[in-house]
């Protein structure tokens, strides 16, 4: 007889169950931020620790005063494709703060060949070029998402060559051979930024970010009426909608009512935003980034030789609003910014 | 019986080894010869075995090996047969059913036919045990109760793997065989059909669930708190009621008015218990077959209340026109 064993056995499962706790759970306390009608779960939690650390990593740096003076940068330097227009002095300062935002390390000569501006010879150049016009394009078409913040090369950068955040296309699910089951493209620990480590679908871009598969999923009628949408579909929607949750930091209440996920007039209107984001991501991964699979090294490419394609992460980085709606853009007319 | 009054148990439930009753003539007798484990005793009798298999029970355990490697394997080969990632990531891998573009064809054995040939060996093993436990209980003289009880068990399983995927055309509607991957169909499931929550039969079964749970904390806080009078003993005092029936009837009277017996208590455990999968299986069963989006299917039953919208959001894709 050992009377005390039960109590042994039950107390190292209480300090197994603390471990657990201890080292799995965030620690109190959680800010509660109600958004929507009293009893409805409409709350946004924040952690203050974690909302510390966001802000220490996702501040704008300080931008060099405007200057507008001079003529237009096409008749002083050759070969300027893009921004022509703008005084030398504007075109000048955008290049130094480029340089600041991509490559502080290696500065001009990043892109540029030393002793001649004007030469296309570095791909690098190319690219930012083209990266030039996209950022245009973000700030002056798809004000539906930025808003008045816009995004400058910095948003997604961050003093980076390549933006940490970026995502290359997975396996087609159910390809390959072999006897056993193929790769569904599932069903393995996900990376945290797009599916917080689920064993969700973890490429859920290339079906809906670049090519146009629909992510609605949800019956639209109380009985059935013909929808065909599948459980195996909603996984893929369901995977993406983890990562615009990662990507922003943010519950899925910060865009739904969780007790009718699909129904609009229950939404916020942050839903409205990330809506549109939808189509300007797609524009930008095919219209933007994939023309330039070739130029790209292909020790930049991905696995399957595609280039780095951008979503939510790459400008947000965990933000709800990329470097906490600092409006770097406003101070940039040149990239279409907004005025502040 | 001083012993009993403690949560847990402080006595070792130990009595000479016994075989027990005969065994009905048949090919199979019962393996192992019996002996006493101390950590058996803790929670239960000390003696463990004999074993009574049988035909049945052979048969179960062997279909079910067949579907345990069937799923394991594959799951193992997903992990290019690595054993240290087949042990770390076992609770994210799966095998999957047939994608939805195979209807209830048979596909190819590496696009879903494996989840086919595991699902048909794992329902082969569950329903041969279903007979087991029956045949074991009619050996021994006893009633049927836990083998029906198992039955509504296979019964959710059959609706959410066969049935409802049979109904709904394609073996794609079918949960995948994995820890983590199932759940996430869970949720998935409920995505794509608008809020499982609102279907009713889903509430029953939450009830009966929960109720369950209740009925279960209930009943064993009243005998092992009227065990000192001899309530340990509810068979006898079912038919021959005395003081510990007579203390817990009185505790619960007083305690909300209602009092169950020491016979009928059992009766409520084992059909909420038994309701659980029956009223779970039907909610299932009727999803996308006979209702679309249970939030929608609520409103129009009154079911869901109506908030003010948070603000004038419409569809931004209705209001452009562009196809989502």
């Amino acid at each position: 007889m050992r009377p005390n064993s039960i109590s042994l056995v039950a107390l190292a499962g209480a300090f197994l169950m603390a471990i657990i706790a201890v080292l799995t759970f965030t620690r109190p306390p959680v800010d509660v931020i109600a958004t929507g009608n009293p009893g409805t779960g409409m709350q946004l939690l924040y952690n203050p620790a974690k909302v510390t650390a966001a802000l220490a990593g996702n501040q704008a740096p300080p931008v060099l005063p405007q200057i507008d003076a001079g003529p237009a940068a096409s008749t002083v330097y050759k070969n300027v494709q893009v921004l022509g227009n703008i005084s030398t002095g504007a075109f000048t300062r955008l290049m130094v703060s480029m340089a600041a935002w991509v490559a502080p390390q290696q500065g001009c000569n990043y892109c540029h060949v030393a002793g001649n501006f004007a030469s296309d010879a570095k791909y690098t150049k190319v690219i930012a070029r083209r990266m030039l016009q996209m950022t245009i394009a973000v700030n002056t078409n798809y004000k539906n998402h930025v808003g008045n913040v816009g995004v400058t090369c910095y948003t997604c950068h961050r003093g980076q060559n390549i933006p940490s955040q970026v995502w290359f296309t997975g396996i087609t699910p159910g390809s390959g051979g072999g006897l056993a089951e193929s790769n569904m493209g599932k069903n393995l620990p996900g990376p945290y930024i797009v599916t917080d480590g689920s064993s969700l679908p973890s490429d859920p871009f290339t079906p809906f970010l670049l090519n146009n598969d629909q992510i609605r999923v949800t019956g639209a009628t109380a009985l059935p009426t013909g929808d065909r949408q599948s459980i195996k579909q909603t996984d893929w929607t369901y995977a993406l909608m983890m990562h615009y949750s990662t990507a922003l930091g943010v519950g899925c209440e910060f865009c739904h009512n969780s007790r009718a996920f699909n129904d609009w007039t229950q939404s916020t209107p942050q839903r409205v935003t990330a809506y549109y984001a939808e189509g300007m991501l797609r524009d930008l991964n095919r219209n933007y980034m994939v023309p330039l699979t070739g130029t790209f090294p292909a020790a930049q490419l991905g696995p399957r030789g595609d280039v780095a394609k951008i979503n939510c992460a790459t400008c947000h980085q965990g933000v709800y609003k990329p470097l906490f709606g600092a409006a770097m853009a406003s101070q940039f007319p040149a990239l279409g910014g907004a005025p502040p | 019986m001083p012993e009993y009054q403690n949560i847990f148990t402080r006595v070792q439930v130990r009595g000479p080894l016994h075989a027990g009753v005969p065994v009905a003539k048949g090919p199979w007798m019962r393996e192992g010869k019996p002996f006493f484990l101390h950590i058996a005793g803790e929670i239960g009798n000390a003696q463990v075995g004999p074993l009574y298999l049988g035909t049945l029970g052979v048969a179960s355990l062997v279909f079910g090996f067949i579907a345990i490697e069937i799923i394991g394997l594959n799951m193992w080969a997903s992990v290019n047969w690595s054993p240290i990632l087949f042990i770390r990531d076992l609770p994210w891998l799966a095998l999957e059913p047939p994608a939805p573009s195979y209807g209830l064809h048979i596909p190819p054995l590496n696009q879903g036919g494996w989840w086919l040939m595991a699902g048909f060996f794992l329902t082969t093993s569950m329903v041969l045990w279903f007979f087991r436990v029956y045949r074991r209980a009619r050996q021994l003289g006893l009633g049927t109760h836990t083998a029906w009880a198992w039955a509504a068990a296979i019964w959710l399983y059959f609706v959410l793997g066969f049935l409802r995927p049979l109904l709904m055309g394609s073996w794609g509607e079918a949960p995948p065989f994995g820890i983590f991957p199932h759940l996430d169909w869970t949720v998935a499931f409920s995505l794509r059909y608008g809020n499982l929550y609102y279907d009713p039969f889903h509430m029953l079964s939450i009830v009966f669930l929960y109720g369950s749970v209740l009925l279960f904390a209930m009943h064993a806080g009243t005998i092992m708190a009227v065990s000192r009078f001899g309530g340990d003993k509810e068979v006898e005092q079912s038919v021959d009621r005395g003081t510990a029936s007579e203390r817990a009837a009185l505790f619960w009277r007083w305690t909300m008015g209602f009092n169950a017996t020491m016979e009928s208590i059992h009766r409520w455990a084992w059909w909420f218990a038994v309701l659980t999968p029956l009223t779970g299986g039907i909610g299932i069963l009727l999803t996308g077959t006979v209702t679309d989006d249970w939030f929608l299917w609520a409103v129009k039953h009154g079911v869901a209340p109506h908030y003010m919208p948070i603000a004038p959001i419409v569809d931004p894709a209705g209001a452009q026109g562009v196809n989502p």
